[in-house]
C-alpha cells in the first residue's frame, strides 16, 4: 500500500462572527396587494381561523458535461399558487398554476369548498417591515450561456488532470431564481427574491479492475461569483482527488470505535441525527426522541449548535420563510442543553409561541412544514491534528454520499463516501463502503471534542416527499464511540 | 383532457420548429388528484393536488435541448418553451447519436390503467378510509402507542406525446395508495412500522390489512438488539427485495453501462447471477403502476427479460442508447419521465422478480442460522453504482434453527452487488408489488451469504 498523505487541507476557521450580512432592497410583489387581500378574504367566505395566498414565480437553468461533452442543457419556469384555510386542526389546500386572477379565485374556492361557515374577515394586509436580502453581484440570467458551457469544460479537464486513473468525469451546473410573495389573514404581505447557483463534480477513478467514485459541491444563495476565479475548478480536482485516494482502499473496518466526522458536509451528521428530531411536526406528534428534551442536558456543554436562515450567501438562507416569517438565527442547542425547536406557524401556534421562520415548502404545490436551513454546530478550540491525534485507533469519516433518520426512534444511518483508519494518532488507509449507524441521543452525548476548522456545505433535504435546499457545517467533530458497519467482518 | 393536450403539444412542435429547431418532441401532461392526511381520528389537511406542464425537447443537428413550463397559452407561454429549448439546445456539443425518435408502431393495449372509483367516492368516503387505516394499525395490538400520519392519495393522470416525426399519442390512468407509520412501545423500546397499500382505485385498498401491516411490523422489532457480527445467510423480504431490485434495475439501464457507470458493462450473456434468480422489465404488466401503453418516446411498451436463471440477457434501453449500441440494437421502451421537468431518461419500469418455490416458513428454514431483514435505511447512500459495493442499516428478525428468533436493529448488511446475486439461492413463491426502488413485484428471497455488522 502506498504512503498516504491527507488529501484534504484542513480549511481555515471562518468564525461565526464575520459572515458578512448585507441588506439590500426589499423584494417586489408578485402581484398587487389589493388583488392578495381580495383572495385572502375569498378563501375565507365559509370560516376558517386562518387562510394564506402563497405565489411563486421561479426560473432556472441546468447543463451538465459528461464524457467531455456539453449534454442536457435545460430551462424551465413555472408560475403558480397555494392557497390554504386552516380551521380547528384541518388544513385545507389547494393549487393552481398561473397567477391570473382567476387562477387565484379557484384556489381560494377549492380550499373554502370543504368548509361551511360564516364569512370570516381577514385583518387589512400590510407590508412587512423590510427583511435582509442577499446581495448578488452577478445575476446568473446576465452570464451568456457559453460561459457556463465553458466553466464545465474546465472543471472537466481540471478533474482529469489529477491523475491518469481518472476515468470519467461529470459535472453539472444549475442556477435559479424564485421569487416569493406570501399574504395571510393575519394581514401579512411579504415577498423574497432568491437566487441560487450550484455546482457538482463527481470524478470515477478506475485502477486494476477497482471503481471508486469522489464527489463535491458548492453552492449558495449566490450569484455567478460563487463559481467564478476558479472556485468551480477547485471542486472538481477535489472530487478527482477523493475518487484517486479511495483507489488505495481496504474493507473498512467492522464494530464500534472511536470516529472523527470531517467538517463541512460532516454536518449531515447533525442534520440527520438532531435537526430533525428538533423539528416540532415530530416533537408535538411524540414521534422525535427529542421530545420533552427543552431544557435538558444532552451534550457535553461545550456543545452549541444552530439553525440560522440568515447567514449571508448560503445555501439554505432566505429572507423570509415560505410563510413570510423572517428568517433567523435559533440556537439549538446551548451548553449542551436542548433550547429550541424548529417552528412553522401552524406548530408555533400548538406551542403558543412565535414562530422560527422554519416554515418551508418545496413549492407553491406543496404545503409548509418545519424544516431546517443552515443547520451547523459551532466551532470549537482544539485543531483537527489534535482530535486525530489523541485516537490510538479510530475512523475518520472525511464526507457522506448521505444519511437517513429514523426521529421516532432516533435509529440512524450514514453512508461514508470517503473514510480512513486512524492509527496511532495518523489517518493511515482509506476504507471502503463504510457505514455508520447509532442512536442520536446516544451519539450526540458521546461527541467529545469540536475542532475550530468550520466549514459550511450544501445538500438537498427530503421529508414528507419535499425536497428544500439546505446547508450542513461543522468544524472536526469527534465521537467517542459509534457502530462503523463494513465489510470487513470479525 | 388527452386530446385536449395533444392539441398542446401539437402547437408546441409547431412552434419549436419556427423557432428554429430540426425535430421538436413535446409531452404534455395534466394530473388531477386528492391527498388527505389523517391524524388521530383527524384530518390533519385536505389538498386539491395536481399538476399541468408542458416539456419540450428539440434537436438542432445533433445538439439537444429541453425547456418546461406551466403556462400553456398559445401567445405567450408556449412559445417561450420554444425559444428556450431552442436556446438551450445551442449550448449543448453535437453528439452523433443524438436525433428524434422515429415512430415505433401501434400503442401496447393495457387493460383497466383507468378505475372511476375515485371519482365515484367522495372526499368523505375518502378521509373515512384513511381513518379505517389509522384505527386498524392502533386496534391491532396494544402496544401502538402512535400513528404519525396516515395518508391516502388518488390521482388522475393525463399525458400526451407528439413529435415532428410523426410520433403522437396520448393516455390516461388513475393510481391510489395508502400508507402510514405506525409507532409501538413497551418498556422503554421505540419502534416503527411502515403499512402500505396500492391500486388503480380507493375499492383497491384493503385499510384493515393496511394498518394491520405496520402494527406488525413495528410491534415485531420491540426489544431489538444488535445481532452478532458474522457473515450468514440473509432473507430478505419483500419491501427489501424490491429496493435492491430497483437497484440493479438502474445497473442494467444501458446509459449507465455504455458510459462506463456500471459493474455490469460488458457481460451480456454472462452468468452475473445464481439459477434462482430471474429479473424483468415489464412496461405493460396492467397491475404494476408505471405501466402505460408507450414509454416517454412514444415506443410501444412490453417485456424484456434482464436476467434470466442467472445469464445477464438485456439492458434497459432508450433511442439514444439504443442508437449508440449500433448492430440492430432496439429500444426496449424504457425512456422515463419524471414528469414534464425532465427530459426522458432511461429508467426501468415495472422489474418483475420471478417467484420461486419455497414458502416463507421454507426458505427461513432453508438459511437456518442468520438474518430477516425487513427494512433498511440508506440504500441511496450506502450503495456505490458504479462499483456495486454497498454496506447499509438494516433492521429485523435474527434467524435460528430455522425460524424466527429475536427482533434485531442497529445493524448492517454489506456485500457488492455481484456477490450478492451470485449468492442469492432461493425465491420465496409469494411474491408483492411494492412501490419502492420503482415499480417491483418480487417475493422474498434467501441470499446465501452477506457481512452483518451488529455487535
Amino acid at each position: 500500500m502506498s504512503s498516504f498523505s491527507p488529501r484534504r487541507e484542513f480549511s481555515t476557521r471562518r468564525p461565526l462572527a464575520s459572515f458578512p450580512r448585507v441588506s439590500v432592497a426589499p423584494a417586489e410583489h408578485l402581484l398587487d396587494p389589493e388583488l392578495a387581500g381580495r383572495i385572502v378574504a375569498r378563501a375565507l367566505r365559509h370560516g376558517g381561523d386562518f387562510a394564506e395566498l402563497f405565489c411563486e414565480d421561479r426560473a432556472g437553468l441546468s447543463l451538465s458535461v459528461d464524457e467531455s461533452r456539453i449534454e442536457r442543457p435545460q430551462r424551465g419556469a413555472e408560475r403558480g399558487a397555494g392557497v390554504r384555510v386552516v380551521s380547528g386542526e384541518t388544513t385545507y389546500f389547494a393549487h393552481v398554476d398561473g397567477l391570473g386572477e382567476v387562477d387565484l379565485e379557484r384556489a381560494a374556492d377549492s380550499a373554502a369548498a370543504a368548509l361551511s361557515g360564516q364569512r370570516i374577515e381577514p385583518r387589512a394586509l400590510s407590508a412587512a417591515e423590510p427583511i435582509l436580502g442577499q446581495e448578488i453581484e452577478t445575476s446568473p440570467v446576465d452570464v451568456p450561456a457559453e460561459r457556463k458551457a465553458a466553466l464545465l469544460r474546465a472543471c472537466d479537464e481540471r478533474a482529469r488532470s489529477q491523475g491518469d486513473a481518472v476515468a470519467q468525469v461529470q459535472a453539472s451546473y444549475s442556477e435559479g431564481r424564485r421569487r416569493v410573495t406570501v399574504a395571510n389573514s393575519d394581514g401579512l404581505l411579504a415577498s423574497d427574491d432568491r437566487t441560487r447557483v450550484r455546482l457538482g463534480v463527481q470524478a470515477v477513478a478506475r485502477k486494476n479492475g477497482t471503481v471508486e467514485t469522489g464527489f463535491e459541491t458548492l453552492g449558495g444563495h449566490r450569484g455567478y461569483e460563487l463559481v467564478e476565479d476558479g472556485a468551480g475548478e477547485e471542486i472538481a480536482a477535489r472530487a478527482a482527488r477523493a475518487a484517486l485516494t479511495l483507489l488505495d482502499a481496504g474493507p473498512a473496518p467492522a464494530g464500534a470505535l472511536p470516529v472523527v466526522v470531517g467538517g463541512g458536509f460532516g454536518g449531515v451528521l447533525f442534520h440527520e441525527m438532531t435537526g430533525h428530531g428538533l423539528e416540532a411536526d415530530h416533537v408535538q406528534k411524540g414521534a422525535s426522541v427529542y421530545a420533552g428534551k427543552i431544557g435538558e442536558q444532552v451534550a457535553e456543554p461545550f456543545l452549541q449548535a444552530y439553525d440560522d436562515g440568515r447567514l449571508a450567501g448560503e445555501w439554505g438562507t432566505d429572507g423570509i420563510d415560505d410563510e413570510g416569517t423572517p428568517t433567523r438565527t435559533t440556537a439549538l442547542i446551548h451548553e449542551g442543553k436542548v433550547v429550541s425547536y424548529l417552528h412553522d406557524l401552524r406548530s408555533a401556534r400548538k406551542d403558543s409561541q412565535d414562530s422560527t421562520g422554519n416554515g418551508r415548502r418545496e413549492s407553491f404545490r406543496h404545503l409548509p412544514i418545519p424544516r431546517m436551513t443552515n443547520t451547523f454546530i459551532a466551532p470549537g478550540e482544539a485543531t483537527p491534528e489534535e482530535l486525530i491525534g489523541d485516537l490510538e485507533r479510530g475512523f475518520y469519516a472525511v464526507s457522506f454520499a448521505g444519511g437517513q433518520v429514523d426521529p421516532t426512534t432516533g435509529d440512524f444511518v450514514f453512508g461514508v463516501s470517503e473514510g480512513y483508519l486512524i492509527e496511532a494518532g495518523k489517518v493511515t488507509k482509506p476504507c471502503r463502503g463504510a457505514t455508520l449507524i447509532g442512536n442520536c441521543l446516544d451519539a450526540l452525548a458521546k461527541i467529545d471534542a469540536v475542532a475550530e476548522d468550520f466549514e459550511m456545505k450544501t445538500g438537498f433535504c427530503g421529508k414528507g416527499g419535499q425536497r428544500v435546499p439546505v446547508g450542513t457545517g461543522q468544524g472536526h467533530v469527534r465521537i467517542r464511540e459509534l457502530t462503523v458497519g463494513g465489510t470487513a467482518v470479525g | 383532457m388527452a386530446s385536449e393536450l395533444e392539441q398542446v403539444a401539437e402547437r408546441a412542435v409547431a412552434a419549436a420548429l419556427d423557432a428554429g429547431a430540426g425535430d421538436a418532441e413535446a409531452y404534455c401532461q395534466d394530473s388531477t388528484g386528492l391527498e388527505a392526511r389523517v391524524f388521530e381520528g383527524e384530518v390533519e389537511s385536505l389538498t386539491e393536488a395536481g399538476q399541468r406542464g408542458l416539456g419540450l425537447r428539440v434537436w438542432i443537428e445533433g445538439r439537444s435541448g429541453y425547456a418546461y413550463g406551466t403556462d400553456l397559452n398559445e401567445r405567450g407561454g408556449v412559445g417561450e418553451i420554444a425559444s428556450g429549448a431552442v436556446e438551450a439546445a445551442r449550448v449543448a456539443d453535437a453528439d452523433e447519436f443524438a436525433a428524434a425518435p422515429e415512430p415505433a408502431g401501434a400503442a401496447s393495449e393495457i387493460p383497466g390503467l383507468v378505475d372511476d372509483g375515485a371519482s365515484e367516492w367522495d372526499t368523505a368516503r375518502k378521509v373515512e378510509l384513511a381513518k379505517a387505516v389509522e384505527r386498524a394499525a392502533r386496534d391491532a395490538d396494544s402496544r401502538i402507542a402512535a400513528v404519525e400520519t396516515t395518508v391516502y392519495v388518488d390521482e388522475r393522470a393525463a399525458a400526451a406525446l407528439v413529435s415532428s416525426r410523426g410520433v403522437s399519442g396520448a393516455y390516461e390512468a388513475t393510481y391510489c395508495y395508502a400508507y402510514l407509520q405506525a409507532i409501538a412501545e413497551a418498556d422503554g423500546d421505540r419502534q416503527t412500522g411502515l403499512g402500505f397499500g396500492m391500486g388503480r382505485s380507493p375499492a383497491a385498498l384493503d385499510a384493515q390489512a393496511i394498518g394491520a401491516e405496520a402494527a406488525e411490523r413495528a410491534t415485531s422489532l420491540l426489544g431489538a438488539r444488535k445481532p452478532a457480527s458474522r457473515s450468514c445467510p440473509v432473507v430478505l423480504d419483500e419491501t427489501v427485495a424490491a429496493s435492491f431490485a430497483g437497484f440493479i434495475g438502474g445497473v442494467l439501464c444501458a446509459d449507465a453501462v455504455q458510459r462506463g457507470r456500471s459493474p455490469f458493462a460488458g457481460r451480456l450473456g454472462e452468468d452475473v447471477g445464481s439459477e434462482a434468480l430471474t429479473l424483468t422489465d415489464d412496461g405493460a404488466d396492467p397491475a404494476g403502476l408505471n405501466s402505460a401503453p408507450f414509454d416517454g418516446e412514444g415506443m410501444p411498451t412490453g417485456r424484456t427479460a434482464l436476467i434470466e436463471r442467472g445469464r445477464l440477457a438485456a439492458y434497459l434501453h432508450d433511442s439514444y442508447t439504443a442508437r449508440r449500441e449500433g448492430e440492430g440494437a432496439r429500444s426496449t421502451a424504457n425512456a422515463a419521465r419524471g414528469g414534464y421537468r425532465s427530459a426522458p431518461s432511461v429508467s426501468s419500469s415495472n422489474l418483475i422478480v420471478a417467484p420461486g418455490e419455497l414458502g416463507f416458513e421454507e426458505l427461513l428454514a432453508e438459511a437456518g442460522e442468520g438474518v430477516y431483514v425487513t427494512d433498511v435505511a440508506g440504500l441511496h447512500s450506502g450503495v456505490n453504482p458504479v462499483s456495486g459495493t454497498f454496506s447499509v442499516g438494516a433492521t429485523g428478525r435474527v434467524i435460528a434453527g430455522g425460524e424466527l428468533a429475536e427482533p434485531a436493529d442497529e445493524f448492517t448488511i454489506a456485500s457488492d452487488l455481484a456477490s450478492m446475486l451470485a449468492s442469492v439461492r432461493a425465491a420465496g413463491s409469494a411474491p408483492r408489488w411494492v412501490p419502492f426502488g420503482g415499480s417491483v413485484s418480487t417475493p422474498a428471497l434467501l441470499v446465501g451469504e452477506m457481512a452483518v455488522g451488529g455487535a
